[in-house]
């Protein structure tokens, strides 16, 4: 097991990839020469070559266009798409093209496609740059959501997003790049489908992914410690498709359930959770399931407000507690 | 092109517009429902282009008008009709419809209805066919109003600085639904759009098939000779309405009658007729064996099939579970 980066770990998975495959490429805005805005595809040019690691024009639409394209014939590109707000530019290509063409084409194209981007907020970044997109695209038929916690999710995400034949979307977060864990020395695949139970608990289960499983793990532990709450933890890194299996499985154990996250509220991974609790267990419940959720504002630029918009894991203490009728 | 070529197009010509007529009739009865599309008009355009091209070796990729040019790469008529008809023999097991004819065994990459979707797909299975290392090119069919997106330019750079074998064909027919050309779009001549990218192009008749076939050569020749891409416009018309409801109150009466003085189909009979190659005799009994060909092949082929299964109604909207479980599941061998 080495202990290293997120960034380290995305860009271990697409060397492995790429020197495996020929047909493996990635390309994006200052990914080459530059190495990536994240360092996610460093040193990658000067291993593999301008043909395979592309740096492209400034035109989200056109190489998110083009690598689906040359997908059909085959190539697996990973596209890095710089910042998750400027994947709006590319929705009408991953949308229209890549997660519908098996199906409109009754099964006989495939846009074995992988994009890539760094989502969640950081820093005072504004309102175009700290958008949450998840929830956009986990609705999307014929397209594959996996968002990773931790190194070892990003490498072995990435590993079998570039071989499943499906488009799949990997939603990052810019501030998750530098954190260090696990990964195993040996080649690794982490499934594209399911859910984890990071910790196990027996009387609430809080639902996470990506940034929010830190929160939810921190406060599992205040959980415990303060107020003698056992706390389980899942980490739902497949939103699409969420793993109804493993949501019915833990809250028919625990009976209750809270659920974050750093998108807004109206429309995605809540809702989707809750609406799948009502369709699954409903009669588990032994109290109504809450979600906490960034506020719904375009993201202010002001420090203070910024930190009003997004929840930490006091919300969800705070929420739990609330559950519990202590708060 | 040669002379037993040229009876062969008039021929597929032929076939192309008695299908599209025959689309409309059926549309009438409620057969095909959704949108339509038809390219009576601008026959000449697809097939002098695929004449010099290698149809069912190069990839073609379009729009939503897209029957004749997927027939022309290959696709059988009958399994086009059925896709019509939502059949479940269709070309896309009818869960594509009009504007998504595919034929991916014949290199057919099918319709797409968005626009200028299809520009940097095109540019993309260039990119493929130049790490493969093959003599394919691609080559991308759109209209005039399409160049209007802004996607049109990101793939004409890309196309042009990555020298990618993929070649362009605006077919300008003046109009993108009710609106003319120039109401539209600041220069009428769409060629001069790429001069730009330092990408060549040109502009010719597009209803003269030998015209067409002439700059496609050219064009063909440059793109497969590994210069990068081609930007060929072809001048043309289409006679019906843009989809099926338009009374074509943008247009006059006068200016289509000019147009269809022009035909396409017209323009080459009679010049084989001249030629002595054929006699009028000749062309009525093609379109007479071409309807006959339509009633009881292609009609009866779609009537007869079946509807596809309301139990597959999930199938092809992901790769096949069991082909991908190591990657699902994380347990790859
Ligand atoms: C992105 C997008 N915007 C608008 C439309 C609606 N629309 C369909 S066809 C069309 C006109 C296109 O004209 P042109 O590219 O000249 O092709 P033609 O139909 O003349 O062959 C429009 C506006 C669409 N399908 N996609
Ligand atoms: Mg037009």
């Amino acid at each position: 097991m080495a202990n290293i980066m997120y960034w380290e770990a995305i860009q271990r998975a697409h060397d492995e990839e790429m020197a495996r495959d020929p047909l493996v490429i990635c390309m994006g805005e200052d990914i080459g020469v530059a190495g990536g805005t994240y360092k996610a595809t460093k040193g990658l040019y000067e291993k593999y070559g301008p043909l395979r690691v592309i740096d492209t024009p400034i035109s989200e639409g056109g190489f998110t266009g083009l690598g689906i394209g040359a997908s059909f014939l085959g190539v697996r590109p990973v596209i890095e798409i710089m910042s998750v707000n400027f994947a709006w530019l590319a929705m009408d290509q991953m949308f229209n093209s890549a997660a519908k063409v098996r199906y409109m084409s009754g099964g006989q194209l495939t846009a074995p496609c992988v994009f890539r981007s760094a989502g969640g907020a950081a820093h005072q970044l504004g309102a175009q740059h700290s958008a949450r997109m998840e929830k956009v695209f986990m609705g999307i038929a014929g397209l594959r959501v996996v968002t990773p916690s931790n190194p070892k999710q990003a490498y072995g995400l990435l590993k079998s997003a570039i071989r499943c034949d499906d488009p799949v979307f990997i939603n990052e977060h810019e501030l998750m790049y530098n954190m260090k864990g696990e990964v195993p020395d040996t080649e690794y695949f982490h499934p594209l489908e399911g859910s984890e139970v990071t910790r196990s608990g027996t009387d609430v289960t809080l639902f996470g992914y990506n940034i929010s499983v830190h929160w939810c793990l921190k406060a599992a532990e205040i959980l415990d410690k303060q107020y003698g709450i056992s706390a389980e933890v899942i980490d739902l890194y497949s939103l699409a498709p969420l793993d109804r299996e493993g949501i019915k499985k833990s809250v028919s154990k625990t009976h209750r359930a809270v659920i974050a996250e750093e998108d807004e509220a109206p429309v995605g991974v809540g809702s989707e959770v809750i609406a799948i609790i009502n369709e699954t267990c409903f009669f588990e419940l032994d109290a109504a399931p809450v979600r906490v959720h960034s506020a719904l504002v375009p993201q202010p630029y002001n420090h203070t407000l910024e930190k009003a918009t997004i929840p930490d894991h006091e919300d969800v203490v705070k929420a739990v507690l609330k559950l519990f009728g202590k708060a | 092109m040669k002379l037993e070529d040229k009876k062969r197009v008039l021929r597929e010509m032929v076939l192309h517009r008695r299908f599209e007529e025959r689309c409309y009739q059926a549309y009438i009865e409620r057969k095909i429902g959704g949108f339509l599309h038809l390219y009576p008009g601008q026959e000449a355009c697809c097939n002098g282009v695929m004449e010099a091209a290698r149809p069912g070796h190069d990839y073609v990729i379009t729009g939503y008008r897209d029957h004749v040019h997927a027939i022309k790469c290959g696709a059988d008529p009958k399994r086009v009709m059925a896709e019509l008809y939502g059949k479940e023999t269709g070309s896309s097991k009818g869960r594509g419809g009009s504007m998504h004819i595919f034929d991916v065994d014949k290199r057919f990459m099918g319709g797409y209805a968005l626009v200028g979707g299809p520009f940097p797909l095109a540019a993309g299975m260039a990119k493929a066919i130049q790490m493969k290392g093959g003599d394919e090119i691609a080559i991308c069919f759109l209209g005039d109003a399409a160049n209007n997106q802004g996607v049109f330019h990101e793939t004409m750079n890309m196309a042009a600085l990555w020298k990618l074998p993929v070649l362009f064909v605006c077919e300008n027919n003046l109009y993108g639904i009710g609106t003319s050309i120039e109401r539209s779009t600041a220069v009428i001549h769409q060629h001069k759009r790429v001069a730009a990218y330092n990408i060549p192009a040109a502009e010719c008749d597009g209803q003269d098939i030998d015209i067409v076939y002439q700059h496609a050569r050219k064009a063909v020749d440059h793109v497969r000779g590994g210069n990068g891409p081609y930007f060929l416009e072809l001048m043309t018309y289409r006679y019906r309405g843009h989809s099926m409801s338009d009374s074509r109150g943008y247009r006059t009466r006068e200016e289509e009658e000019l147009w269809k003085q022009r035909d396409p189909i017209f323009i080459l009979r009679d010049r084989l007729i001249a030629e002595g190659a054929m006699s009028m005799a000749d062309f009525e009994a093609i379109e007479k064996e071409t309807d006959a060909y339509i009633e009881n092949e292609v009609i009866k082929f779609a009537e007869d099939s079946p509807e596809p299964r309301v139990e597959d109604l999930e199938k092809y909207v992901l790769a096949d579970r069991e082909t991908q479980l190591p990657w699902l599941t994380g347990k790859a061998a």
